[in-house]
């Protein structure tokens, strides 16, 4: 405790002299990452599946067309959740969750910067998430018409009208960005004050780049949104008029401001995911990351052009035509520094002593799928072609293979990449490979039927449909439940390797190359207390 | 535990100052907050300056496009003819019936003319209804100007009373040449207990 007082009086917090609880107030106060980490990789895996079983719902309604299962109204409450619940209660956490876990860890940090902090952040989830699901179960006791029915976008004036699962939302959407809001200045903080000595900027780990772009982008545009539902929310219940056309609003106004969000939203679900890719290939290359720099520039210039591009998502609500140009160009823009990050994934493999194991095996994958989403994104980007793909289910197949195979794969490479570290077992190899390549070949068949759904003309968001979809809604049908169902499979092979397995090593392995490594496997509860230094 | 390039360091932590930070963060988040409301107002300069969404206010910038009544221009552009085309629609909430008792006119660029919209109340009470103009091509609406119309105000009607609502207005010669018909279609809203 002597060699580092100043952490000590910085966080106000001794970490020596809190004795060790156990039980549920450990969990309940803990201001230590890596129990932090843990939670917020819980809730994520669990709230995966929440969200995984709504749409599997959808698509048995879906596999045959007429109505089987659900009136529409419950249909299109099932959709809208399952999209906020994905984004903002999985995939967000789990990214956090790798955040708190490794960014101490990579940078020689002993903690994060702002553990209380970094608490409130976590505990604010459970609420928000049981305020967006707690109007399903109110419906079944006839109270209010079920949850928000709007689509994860709520679009006025739809959302103006809609039952009190619109409330639910948006005080959803309320305590979820003040999360993120507090997640992402922790991390920034923990990256601009708490690197080891000698770790200037540049030599700061690509995962730590990837989450700093995305920390920023969270703080510049969570605020709108939270701008724009408050205002949702005064239309509703007391009296302005910023979406309704009769007070003089408009309700364009809502799609601009919400996608003034929603876009950098992609970028922030997939930037920690480019910064973690890189060091998976490097290890089981057994090379050093190729182009860092390139790819530093590159996290940089897709989140500054991230911020400029939005109105691509509703070039057919009408625009004039320099609008339409301006949008069209500047969206198909960021492939460039993409384009990069790709170039610089594959020469990281170019040559390099592979080894194929479980990480790699998603990270390759990931690569492959995330690359169909980037260019059937750039056919949604020309303005003339899109207005045959809007709202069609082109749209939700290309924002699949971005979400899905670039998000969730993503993040499955990082848990299957550290998950040796954290818990000091290795998983199951055989369970892994066996998770992976049902993912792929599923995940596959789930989507890749719908890009020919969406070019056949079928729209989205709709419970019932022509009977020539049938067939490519039935294959997708059966992919979606094999996809699903898989996912058992990753649950239980970590929870395996929590319970017990092969010891790991310090390294976990071979061609590993990071500070984390030089930790045991687990890592002490608190670790680097003596900072390392960088050379 | 430590491996080449690093070595241990027994210095304290250098002390670097977390709370300057933090609050230089939220000043970003309230000025993003702020920003979100800021883009409201932006947002009607940039449709009246560019048309963009068929908000035909011009001249004196209006409350969302209700724009308040323009000069006449002075030169009429005889060598092309415009078609412009109207059309109403009422909201949900609003029991009124409305149809436009013109169609449909041809005129030259420059030209004053009037068109008229029939509105019928068949509910059993007097209702405040508010008309919101929209014009297509948004690149159009910068050129329609209203001199005087039925929207620039409220309307009243008694239980079953029919009315109806003249609008006078003028294509202005500078809309551009590729523009062949112009559509005005209005939507009747239901504003009882606003404001």
């Amino acid at each position: 405790m002597s060699t580092a007082p100043s952490i000590e009086h910085e966080t106000g917090h001794g970490h020596h002299a809190e004795p060790y609880q156990g039980g549920v107030m450990r969990w309940l106060t803990t201001t230590n990452h890596k129990d932090i980490g843990t939670m917020y990789l819980t809730f994520a895996l669990i709230m995966f599946f929440i969200g995984g079983a709504m749409i599997l719902a959808v698509r048995a309604e879906l596999f045959q067309p007429g109505l089987q299962l659900m009136q529409p109204e419950f249909f299109n409450q099932l959709i809208g959740v399952h999209a906020l619940v994905m984004i903002f209660a999985a995939l967000m956490p789990a990214a956090t969750g790798f955040a708190n876990w490794q960014i101490p860890l990579m940078i020689g940090a002993p903690d994060m910067a702002l553990p209380r902090i970094n608490n409130w952040g976590f505990w604010l989830l459970p609420p928000a998430a049981a305020l967006l699901t707690l109007p399903f179960i109110l419906a079944l006791f006839g109270i209010g018409d079920g949850a928000v029915n709007t689509g994860w976008t709520l679009y006025a004036p739809l959302s103006v009208q809609g039952g009190m699962g619109v409330d639910f939302a948006i005080f959803s959407i309320h305590i979820l960005g003040v999360s993120s809001i507090l997640g992402s200045i922790n991390i920034i903080v923990t990256i601009f004050n708490l690197r080891a000595p000698g770790m200037t900027m540049m030599k700061l780990p690509l995962f730590a780049w990837g989450w700093l772009i995305t920390a920023f982008l969270l703080i510049a545009t969570i605020p709108v949104l939270a701008g724009a539902v408050t205002m949702l929310l005064t239309d509703r219940h007391f009296g302005t008029s910023f979406f309704n056309a009769a007070g003089g609003g408009d309700p364009i106004l809502f799609q601009h401001l919400f996608w003034f969000f929603g876009h950098p939203e992609v970028y922030i679900l997939l930037l920690p995911i480019w910064g973690l890719i890189p060091h998976v290939l490097g290890t089981f290359s057994r090379k050093p990351i190729y182009g860092y720099k390139a790819q530093v520039y590159s996290f940089i210039a897709i989140g500054v052009l991230s911020v400029v591009v939005w109105a691509h998502h509703f070039f057919t609500a009408g625009m004039p035509v320099p609008a339409l140009l301006y949008f069209m160009y500047s969206t198909m823009f960021i492939s460039l520094p993409l384009a990069v990050l790709f170039f610089c994934w594959v020469a990281t493999m170019w040559r390099g002593a592979m080894t194929f194991e479980t990480p790699m095996l998603f990270a390759q994958g990931f690569i492959v799928l995330f690359g169909l989403a980037g260019l059937t994104g750039l056919v949604l980007a020309d303005v003339a072609a899109d207005a045959q793909y809007h709202h069609s289910y082109f749209v939700v197949a290309h924002f699949h293979y971005a979400l899905f195979a670039g998000g969730i794969m993503g993040v499955m490479t990082g848990v299957y990449y550290w998950l040796p570290k954290w818990t000091g077992h290795m998983f199951s190899e055989t369970l892994g490979k066996w998770h992976f390549w049902l993912t792929v070949i599923s995940f596959n068949l789930t989507f890749m039927p719908q890009f020919f759904l969406g070019l056949a003309g079928m729209p989205r968001r709709i419970p019932d449909y022509a009977l020539q979809f049938a067939e490519f809604n039935a294959i997708s049908t059966v992919g979606a439940f094999i996809l699903g169902f898989s996912q058992l499979i990753f649950a239980y092979n970590i929870w395996k390797c929590v319970k017990g397995g092969t010891k790991a090593t310090d390294k976990v392995w071979e061609g590993a190359d990071g500070l984390e490594w030089d930790l045991s496997s687990p890592p002490p509860h608190h670790s680097w207390e003596i900072q390392p230094v960088i050379k | 535990m430590m491996e080449n390039g690093i070595a241990r360091n027994d210095a304290p932590l250098p002390m670097r100052n977390n709370r300057a930070l933090v609050v230089k963060l939220l000043l970003v988040v309230a000025a993003a907050f702020a920003f979100g409301f800021a883009l409201v107002p932006l947002y009607d300069v940039l449709c009246a300056a560019t048309g963009f969404n068929g908000k035909t206010s011009q001249g004196k910038l209006g409350v969302g496009g209700i724009s308040g009544p323009a000069a006449a221009p002075s030169r009429i552009d005889a060598t092309r003819i415009v078609t412009v085309e109207f059309t109403g629609t009422v909201m949900p909430g609003l029991p009124w019936e409305m149809r436009p008792l013109t169609t449909s006119l041809d005129l030259h660029p420059g030209e004053l003319h009037q068109a008229k919209f029939l509105v019928h109340n068949s509910s059993d009470r007097a209702i405040v209804g508010q008309a919101v103009p929209s014009v297509s091509p948004g690149q159009a609406a910068q050129h329609f100007e209203k001199l005087d119309c039925f929207c620039f105000s409220q309307q009243t009607l008694a239980p079953g009373e029919t009315k109806e609502l003249p609008l006078t207005f003028i294509v202005k010669p500078e809309i551009d040449e590729s523009i062949r018909t112009v559509t005005l279609s209005y939507a009747f809203f239901n504003v009882d207990g606003q404001k």
